[in-house]
């Protein structure tokens, strides 16, 4: 099997890639990196938990290979903020209670960054009135927008709770 | 997963040759394909990794519009002139998956994607689109999500997908490089082909064959719209879906263009429904008279049975709301 050197940049830092090209994202940032905040759940693509964000897009890092990330910049939960250094999202989802046992975390708040991003870009959703209208994060659109992350806990109301008064706050 | 060659083609000309001549999966998004690699549904030998190819430009082409094979879903749904001018389309790739997996999937996977059917994706069972000449386990299993139109004894297999139920409406042209060189454009509503005696062939690609963009023709007049019935309100996929351009002059259709999903191994389309419906003025009656040609032959394999008053009703739901009339 031809070896293969890549450089990834993770949270600024450079790491590099010569494994097997079955090695997904999500297992090179948790086993060769030792980024364990990212989280394997059903490791296809349903559950959200493994979401980072990549050139400012979240993906689903369990269906990627790291392979194919050559160059790019990937954004984890570790990047986003440190236990002395929350995250505006990391100290909503704390103040709300945002969580349960806290495994889909990692990925909602990595989910949540980038939706307000998407939202700020005026991306539309399945659920907006108008396809041309300035983006309103309602709590439905809030909904929509992070149905690819699922919470078994159920902490559904307290994560958008969170999202929203972060959301307000950086308006 | 099965061990694989991962090829960064210098080129797609190389990438199509070599394809065509070693066999093995062109790689874009991976949302689908990586995943039936992890269930060993898929077992390519080499992967073509095509993201670095320039192929990611939305750009006008006449009075159309041409999205590259490698726009993603998400950037196609936000794009100012498909949400201005082919709302349908924006609105058909809304309604499927999850943001995250529509930053990745992009317009050619999206078009090659792979069917639902819980038995090919289980490798325990027989599967004649898995595995050729196996028996078909939906027939005589469960079959709830199952085609109610144009299915085969060899198997009844839906397209999962949206976004091309949308191009079907709009009558999109695919664009594909050849490993010769050569294009060709194949009208969309060609391209997904019934499962017949060859199940496992979902399209017409040829070995070598690459998808390098979509052409939307000219803005359709009238209005667009995008209906999809599922089980929960967001990421599922859907039972039965409808996409629909419909132009009125007066009280009357001018022109009505309508395509199906979730009925059938592609997304349906029957031209004897637009051409029942031009110059009528709408009413249920008439409406009804559209989902009995739709549903001529429809056939129930246990399980399905649902989806065809399902079908007739949606189908009258979207020719009320896009024409005003009826009901």
């Amino acid at each position: 099997m031809p070896q293969t050197n890549r450089s990834l940049t993770i949270n600024g830092d450079t790491y590099e890639f010569s494994g097997d090209p079955r090695t997904s994202l999500l297992d090179f940032l948790r086993r060769d990196c030792g980024l364990t905040g990212t989280k394997k759940g059903c490791d296809h693509g349903q559950c959200g938990s493994c979401t980072v964000i990549v050139n400012g897009q979240r993906i689903n890092s369990c269906l990627s290979l790291a392979v194919m990330h050559d160059g790019d910049a990937i954004t984890t939960i570790e990047g986003l903020g440190t236990p002395d250094d929350l995250s505006p999202l990391q100290a909503a989802f704390v103040k709300h209670d945002a969580y349960q046992c806290g495994y889909c975390t990692p990925g909602q708040i990595c989910s949540a960054q980038a939706m307000l991003e998407e939202a700020k870009a005026g991306w539309p959703s399945f659920v907006s009135d108008d396809l041309d209208g300035e983006v309103k994060l309602t709590r439905e659109e809030i909904s929509e927008r992070m149905s690819g992350n699922i919470c078994r806990c159920a902490a559904y109301s307290n994560i958008v709770e969170a999202i929203l008064e972060t959301m307000e706050a950086g308006e | 997963m099965k061990p694989f060659d991962y090829i960064r083609p210098e080129s797609l000309e190389y990438a199509a040759q070599q394809q065509q001549r070693d066999g093995g999966r062109f790689i874009a998004g991976g949302t689908n394909l990586l995943d039936l690699m992890k269930l060993e549904v898929e077992t390519p030998e080499r992967l073509f990794d095509l993201n670095r190819m320039p192929m990611a430009q939305i750009e006008p082409e006449g009075e159309g519009l041409r999205i590259g094979a490698l726009v993603s879903n998400n950037a196609c749904a936000a794009d100012p002139r498909v949400r201005r001018d082919y709302p349908v389309l924006s609105r058909a790739i809304l309604a499927g998956a999850t943001f995250q997996l529509r930053n990745r999937a992009t317009t050619a996977g999206n078009l090659c994607q792979r069917t639902r059917c819980y038995y090919f994706y289980n490798t325990a069972m027989p599967c004649n689109k898995r595995e050729p000449g196996t028996g078909c386990s939906a027939l005589n299993g469960i079959n709830r999500i199952h085609a109610i139109l144009g299915a085969s004894d060899q198997c009844i297999a839906t397209y999962p997908g949206d976004m091309a139920v949308a191009l079907y409406a709009l009558d999109a042209t695919v664009e594909i490089l050849q490993a010769s060189g050569g294009r060709r454009h194949v009208p969309v509503r060609d391209f997904h082909r019934l499962p017949g005696d060859e199940p496992e062939k979902d399209n017409v690609l040829e070995p070598g064959d690459v998808i390098t963009g979509v052409v939307l023709p000219p803005p359709p007049q009238g209005v667009q719209l995008y209906r999809k019935v599922r089980e929960r309100s967001s990421y599922a996929f859907a039972l039965v879906s409808v996409a629909a351009v419909v132009r009125m002059d007066g009280e009357r259709i001018a022109e009505a263009s309508l395509a199906f999903g979730a009925l059938a191994h592609k997304p349906w389309h029957d031209p004897r429904i637009e051409t029942l419906l031009a110059g009528e003025v709408p009413s249920d009656a008439v409406f009804d008279k559209a989902a009995d040609l739709l549903l001529e032959g429809a056939e129930d394999y246990g399980h399905n049975g649902y989806k065809i008053p399902l079908a007739r009703r949606t189908l009258k739901e979207v020719l009320r709301n896009a024409t005003g009339g009826g009901q």
